[in-house]
């Protein structure tokens, strides 16, 4: 019985310094990792900030202005002006979509008479 | 626990029987009592030393162990700990209101060399002097070769310039990173920005400091490494900053004036939208500060913060207010304007020798911009209060706004306080003020008498001040305004839709060694808008200007400053979100007001 329980642990014992050792590299591996991930996040942040300037710069007041000037034939911009500013109840609701019944495909005859009065202009 | 007493009765009649002394039984009982008393307390100091020992000891142990274990392992880097955002920026970026940036940081290299690696000094001189214009090749090869083993050749490259530099190819040509200070929007707001330089310089890094104006005046709170992450948010807005400087620029050009400034402020909250000053500079290529010379002929001069001038007529509207306010006058109330008006061995005129008099009613003492209305007017407050007055509305203190320079601009008022300088001052003649010293007073007007505190940074909680006008003499006084534009000095001003109000100033120029120079003023318009909601206050200021597409050259304000006002105003509200209104009928008169 004596036997089998040594050559048990000495199996253990490889088993477990095999895991230890697996282990170990692999936790190296993964700081490995972390540490490159570190880099690349501070080179990406390094190029965010760089790509914030130069998105301040392309959108600096001046250049706009002289963009738009150099397009205005295109684009028609001019600086803001009071008479710009409209009324919400100035803007048109979009027309309602048309509602029928009739059957569109093939042909179709409709007659009726035109009301042209001013009393039908009226009813919206 | 029982107290035995110090004479027991039974052995005291006992010792009397004998004829012995019972003071010794008193004596003995005390000192057994007190050698109880003793033992016990010795041994709570003992306790108490033991317990002190043994904390004494484990501490000790503590530390010792800690020190141990610091010194016996290897020093690494934490790994595994994530980087946060907080620590990667060098200086803090400034924004506008809306985030935009003002100011940021970009990474570039330092170019130096270590002579000792040079391997062909003579080539690398003459490639620098190549790439680098500015250098010049001899002065580069002495230094190269003069004993020192080190020196710098650049503060900052291009990428461009660093790849013609790496392919010189020597190994004595050295990179050190260096964090630069970058103000991508160019010259817009370089007065409120002011600028920037590297203090310690190392190879691996340099720190960036600020040289002027908010980058100096904020360095400690954008150095700051725990803020490094958050933007200090300024309460500019970019899009009016560039409008107002665009109009302000082509003003000055228009007016032929030196110079110009212009403060935007919200009056409700005292945060200045926009603050311009011409003629301006590039705050990434600094101009060196004058060292001789009139300081406002340099760039670098903010005149809306540094420019202490004379602001004319624009005070009578604080001496108008201020008699309302005291009940000695009302707005219809008529004063003498009888001009020209003799006081001692002085005479008090007023504009081009006018007389407005004999009676002036106070609303048309404003509107006419009367010297001697107004003098009377002061006369009657008086030179204790007049002065209390313009100190309330911070007239007499530098601006508490956050540019290093508004420390150094103090505003000049004569020491002693005599009569004629009371009459003086309700003109704004012998006080002397910036603009925004002009702004914040006419903004504590505009928001019903409420004292506003200038502020370049972006206000998250609402504005604490001092009231110093009742509301309704601030509307009053708004209204005595609106007619200096709808039919006084300043016609040129109105905007429709916007209900300009405003006082013009003009004021000759103080020469620096006393008196004045004759043909140079300096003009004011301070105007707030829409009068009938004060919202914005704007102070336009040229410095020798002058009108010349009539007959004879003007160089009165409502020529100069009151167009340019005029034009920022319609260019800016719109921007600012305010929608134009049909103006009520008739603000001067009666108001009604809710107090």
């Amino acid at each position: 019985m004596r036997p089998v329980l040594y050559v048990l642990s000495f199996l253990a014992v490889m088993a477990l310094g095999f895991w230890a050792y697996r282990e170990n590299y692999a936790t190296q591996a993964a700081l490995r990792d972390v540490t490159d991930l570190q880099n690349e996040i501070a080179g990406l942040r390094e190029s965010l900030s760089i790509e914030r300037a130069e998105w301040a710069y392309l959108n600096r007041p001046d250049r706009l202005r002289d963009l738009g000037t150099l397009n205005f034939d295109r684009l028609g911009l001019l600086p803001m002006e009071p008479s710009q500013f409209g009324a919400v109840n100035a803007v048109a609701f979009p027309p309602a979509p048309l509602v029928t019944n009739l059957p569109l495909d093939g042909t179709e005859m409709v007659s009726g008479v035109l009301d042209t009065s001013a009393d039908a202009e009226q009813t919206p | 626990m029982t107290r035995t007493p110090l004479r027991p009765l039974a052995r005291i009649l006992n010792a009397r029987q004998k004829g012995e002394n019972p003071d010794s039984i008193e004596r003995e009982n005390l000192r057994l009592r007190h050698e109880v008393m003793r033992d016990k307390s010795r041994g709570s100091a003992q306790v108490r030393l033991v317990f002190l020992a043994l904390f004494f000891f484990g501490v000790f142990t503590l530390i010792g162990a800690r020190m141990g274990t610091i010194a016996a392992s290897e020093p690494v880097e934490p790994r595994t700990a994530s980087a946060g955002t907080d620590i990667d920026a060098g200086r803090a970026d400034i924004v506008d209101r809306n985030g935009r940036i003002l100011a940021t940081n970009m990474l570039t290299h330092a170019l130096y060399v270590q002579t000792r690696d040079l391997i062909d000094a003579k080539h690398v001189a003459q490639e620098l002097a190549r790439i680098f214009p500015d250098l010049d090749e001899k002065t580069l090869l002495r230094r190269f070769t003069d004993g020192r083993s080190f020196l710098w050749v650049r503060k900052v490259l291009s990428p461009e310039q660093m790849q013609q530099v790496h392919e010189i190819g020597d190994p004595g040509l050295l990179f050190g990173p260096r964090e630069m200070r970058l103000y991508p929007n160019g010259t817009l707001a370089a007065h409120v920005l002011g600028g920037s330089s590297f203090g310690a310089e190392g190879v691996h890094s340099a720190e960036v400091i600020g040289t002027a104006g908010l980058e100096k005046f904020a360095d400690a709170r954008l150095r700051d490494p725990a803020q490094a992450g958050t933007p200090l948010v300024t309460s500019l807005d970019i899009t009016v900053q560039a409008a107002v400087e665009d109009v302000l620029g082509s003003g000055i050009t228009m007016m032929n004036a030196k110079g110009g400034a212009a403060v935007l402020m919200n009056v409700n909250t005292g945060e200045i939208v926009a603050l311009a000053a011409g003629p301006t500079f590039d705050p990434n290529d600094r101009p060196a500060n004058p060292t001789k010379g009139d300081p406002s002929d340099s760039p670098l001069f903010n005149r809306a913060v540094q420019g202490i001038y004379e602001l004319g007529s624009t005070f009578k509207i604080f001496a108008a207010a201020q008699s309302i306010e005291l009940g000695l006058l009302t707005p219809e109330t008529l004063v003498d304007a009888n001009a020209p008006m003799r006081y001692g061995k002085f005479t008090i005129k007023e504009f081009e020798n006018h007389n407005y008099g004999p009676m002036l009613s106070v609303a048309d003492v404003i509107a006419k911009s009367s010297n001697v209305g107004t003098a009377h007017i002061a006369m009657m407050i008086g030179g204790e209060r007049q002065q209390a007055f313009l100190k309330a509305l911070g007239l007499f203190d530098p601006s508490p706004v956050e540019l290093v320079e508004a420390k150094g601009a103090k505003p000049l008022r004569p020491a002693r306080w005599p009569e004629i300088v009371t009459i003086t001052a309700a003109y704004g003649h012998g006080v002397a003020g910036s603009p925004l010293n002009l702004a914040a007073a006419y903004a504590t007007i505009a928001n019903g008498g409420i004292k506003v505190t200038p502020t370049l940074l972006k206000r998250t909680e609402p504005m604490q001040g001092e009231r110093v006008l009742s509301k309704r003499v601030a509307l009053m006084s708004v209204a005595m305004m609106r007619r200096v534009v709808t039919e006084g000095t300043a016609s040129l001003g109105d905007v429709p839709g916007y209900a300009v109000a405003g006082k013009t100033g003009t004021a000759d120029k103080a020469k620096p060694g006393g008196g004045y120079y004759n043909g140079k003023v300096v003009n004011t318009f301070a105007s707030v808008f829409p009068a009938n909601d004060p919202q914005y206050v704007l102070v336009v200021t040229l410095d020798e200007p002058v009108e010349t597409t009539g007959p004879k050259p003007r160089r009165t304000a409502g020529w100069t400053a009151v167009p340019v006002a005029a034009e920022i105003i319609r260019r800016a509200a719109p921007l600012l979100g305010m929608r134009p209104q049909v103006e009520a009928a008739s603000l001067d008169g009666l108001v009604a007001v809710k107090n």
